[in-house]
């Protein structure tokens, strides 16, 4: 824990009005060291850069924050990408938390909670929002119909259920703790061990999951 | 835009007003820059050569027993005037005249060549004919094309005009047959099956491509049409919702509660319209969105809804109450919490609903609440106990208050 040390983050998002509300409401909690406006200047800035925290757009022309998460790839592996996005659809925030993704909040976050965002995902923590907690319980609601080559990734244990439910329910991860008597470290590793499942989890309903939530 | 999902493509174009189809290279003829038909310099600027390499070679197809005149004709048939080219240079009569001159020529001097030239005369007279209805075809007048379209061999109901084009081009083909019957002599039955067989021919060489043009413009048509409702629906929406609250934002601006209130009302819609219900839907779903919704509305206060499961249990008497439950427990976070912002988490089983309806404000003590209050104790706890469900109330003075609605689906 390097005290005070403020984290380094790169705002890209395409729309320059949002990325400015963001970069004066975090004010001086973080230090915006880099702006992208589209995925190329993005993964320019981050290289150039090396940021703590990249704060990711779902949504933007020319493949949006999914390619810049599948271009940038494990070659910075200090970088943390958290998602930001005003879309509810559930195939976008999976197929970024997939892509890398450390977590997912959507832009109507309040500036301290976004701040809050920001710096637990610099400390390596993940980041649900209640409705990614939604998202990922409900994708992994049924036991999967056929047997699967990892049966640890493609099934939440009761245990892990019960973080994200309380997540969706929208407590903070000190509440969490202390309704389950458990400490703020365990529920951090239930968090990353879900994000984990959700990324690597071969469960064919998680893409179908989400697929079909489109056609609804 | 969005990311690259790979079933990314349907909301943008939803989303995008103006979706161009994929640009598809087609060969036309320029009736407007060509010295004839145009379709040398169709060909040209097709293939793109020189307009009068191309005349040339037609011309030296000519000297091949006619093979450029009746290609010529072919193409002028087939290839459809290209969209800019509204107008021919010439008047619609000459160029007919000319169609007709070209094909007569065709014809007769395929018909020199022939051992039974006797037919010259009722072959052209079946090919004007055949002009008739091919020019009825080629003109892309669209409404008479369309009533064209619902009857059999385009007799359009109400089209007079094209009704008598098509009389008298059925009758010049009808009358060419007839004359060659006549001249035929009884002996040689041959020559009459032989203009039979010639004229079916030359009914299904007029219809085939006809059909086939009628179709395509059909088709473009359609999904023109297609598109230009699908702009005005997203239009008429806009205007109606979006711009009613912009309007109503500028007028309010001065309070940012109300302020707040519209645009969460405005976003909440605009969400449903784009993204439809991507969560849960179904009946109970959707009355608790309706439920979280008209307590945003009402006070202000907005309201995360998140849910879990199919909810698409039909809504029962049960789930009545245990909606109504959590319209009131929303209502009492909203107006009692000093907070703005509630959590609305359901778990929609097939067996059981829960709902959890979250506030992070300054909570209460239960046992302190006057006793002439009916609002927790009245209409959530008992209504949700008669109907044989649960609650749970888990509230403290500053720690927010949470309650549990559980409630079995039958």
């Amino acid at each position: 824990m390097s005290e005070q040390r403020c984290v380094r983050v790169v705002l890209v998002d395409d729309h320059g009005m949002f990325r400015a509300g963001v970069r004066s409401e975090l004010g001086e909690r973080v230090n915006v060291v880099g702006e992208a406006g589209d995925p190329a200047e993005a993964v320019r800035v981050i290289r150039e850069t090396t940021p703590d925290v990249v704060l990711l757009d779902v949504h933007m022309p020319d493949g949006g924050g999914q390619s810049v998460l599948e271009t940038i790839g494990s070659s910075l592996p200090d970088t943390r990408f958290l998602a930001l996005s005003v879309s509810d659809a559930a195939e976008d925030v999976i197929a970024v938390i997939r892509a890398g993704a450390r977590g997912y909040v959507t832009k109507t976050i309040s500036a301290d909670d976004l701040a809050d965002a920001i710096k637990r995902v610099a400390e390596g923590d993940v980041v649900f929002s209640p409705r990614l907690a939604g998202f990922v319980l409900d994708a992994f609601r049924d036991a999967p119909i056929t047997p699967s080559v990892d049966e640890d990734l493609d099934q939440l244990t009761p245990r892990e259920r019960e973080v994200l439910r309380l997540l969706a329910r929208g407590y903070a991860y000190k509440e969490i703790a202390a309704e389950l008597y458990i400490s703020i470290k365990t529920v951090e590793t239930h968090a990353s061990n879900v994000l984990r499942k959700l990324q690597l989890s071969s469960r064919h309903q998680l893409t179908r999951w989400a697929a079909d939530r489109r056609m609804l | 835009m969005r990311a690259d999902a790979p079933t990314g493509d349907h909301r943008q174009v939803s989303a995008t007003l103006s979706v161009s189809p994929p640009r598809v290279r087609r060969c036309y003829r320029r009736p407007d820059k060509g010295l004839l038909g145009g379709v040398a310099t169709g060909l040209a600027e097709h293939i793109g050569i020189s307009t009068k390499l191309v005349r040339v070679l037609f011309l030296v197809f000519c000297t091949a027993g006619g093979l450029g005149v009746a290609l010529y004709g072919a193409y002028w048939i087939v290839l459809p005037p290209a969209p800019e080219a509204t107008k021919s240079r010439f008047p619609a009569w000459l160029e007919f005249t000319l169609a007709a001159i070209a094909g007569c020529c065709a014809i007769a001097a395929a018909a020199a060549s022939l051992p039974f030239g006797g037919l010259v005369l009722p072959t052209t007279l079946a090919l004007i004919g055949a002009a008739l209805i091919w020019r009825q075809a080629s003109e892309p007048e669209r409404d008479r094309l369309r009533a064209l379209s619902r009857s059999s061999l385009g007799v359009g109901g109400k089209d007079r005009l094209g009704r008598a084009r098509i009389a008298a081009g059925a009758a010049l083909i009808v009358g060419g047959a007839v004359i060659v019957l006549a001249r035929a002599d009884v002996t040689a039955i041959r020559d009459g099956l032989l203009a039979g067989v010639v004229t079916l021919f030359g009914i299904v060489l007029l219809t085939g491509p006809w059909w086939i043009r009628l179709m395509t413009q059909l088709g473009d048509e359609r999904s023109e049409r297609i598109r230009s409702q699908e702009r005005a629906d997203i239009a008429a929406h806009l205007h109606d919702s979006v711009l009613q609250t912009l309007a109503l934002i500028q007028r309010n601006a001065s309070s940012p509660r109300e302020v707040a209130r519209l645009a969460r009302g405005q976003e909440r819609e605009l969400r449903t319209l784009l993204y439809g219900d991507r969560t849960a839907s179904g009946q109970v779903a959707d009355a608790l969105r309706d439920a979280a919704g008209e307590v945003e509305d009402a006070y202000a206060v907005t309201v995360d809804v998140v849910l879990v499961g199919l909810g698409d249990t039909a809504l029962t008497e049960r789930l009545n109450a245990a909606v109504a439950a959590a319209r009131e427990a929303m209502v009492n976070a909203a107006k009692h919490s000093g907070v703005t912002s509630v959590s609305l988490y359901g778990e929609l089983e097939a067996t059981t609903v829960v709902v959890f309806v979250r506030d992070r404000g300054k909570g209460f003590d239960p046992d302190e609440v006057a006793g002439d209050r009916h609002g927790v104790r009245a209409s959530i706890i008992d209504r949700v106990e008669r109907h044989g469900g649960t609650v749970r109330l888990t509230t403290a003075a500053g720690s927010g208050t949470e309650i549990q609605i559980r409630m079995p689906v039958s």
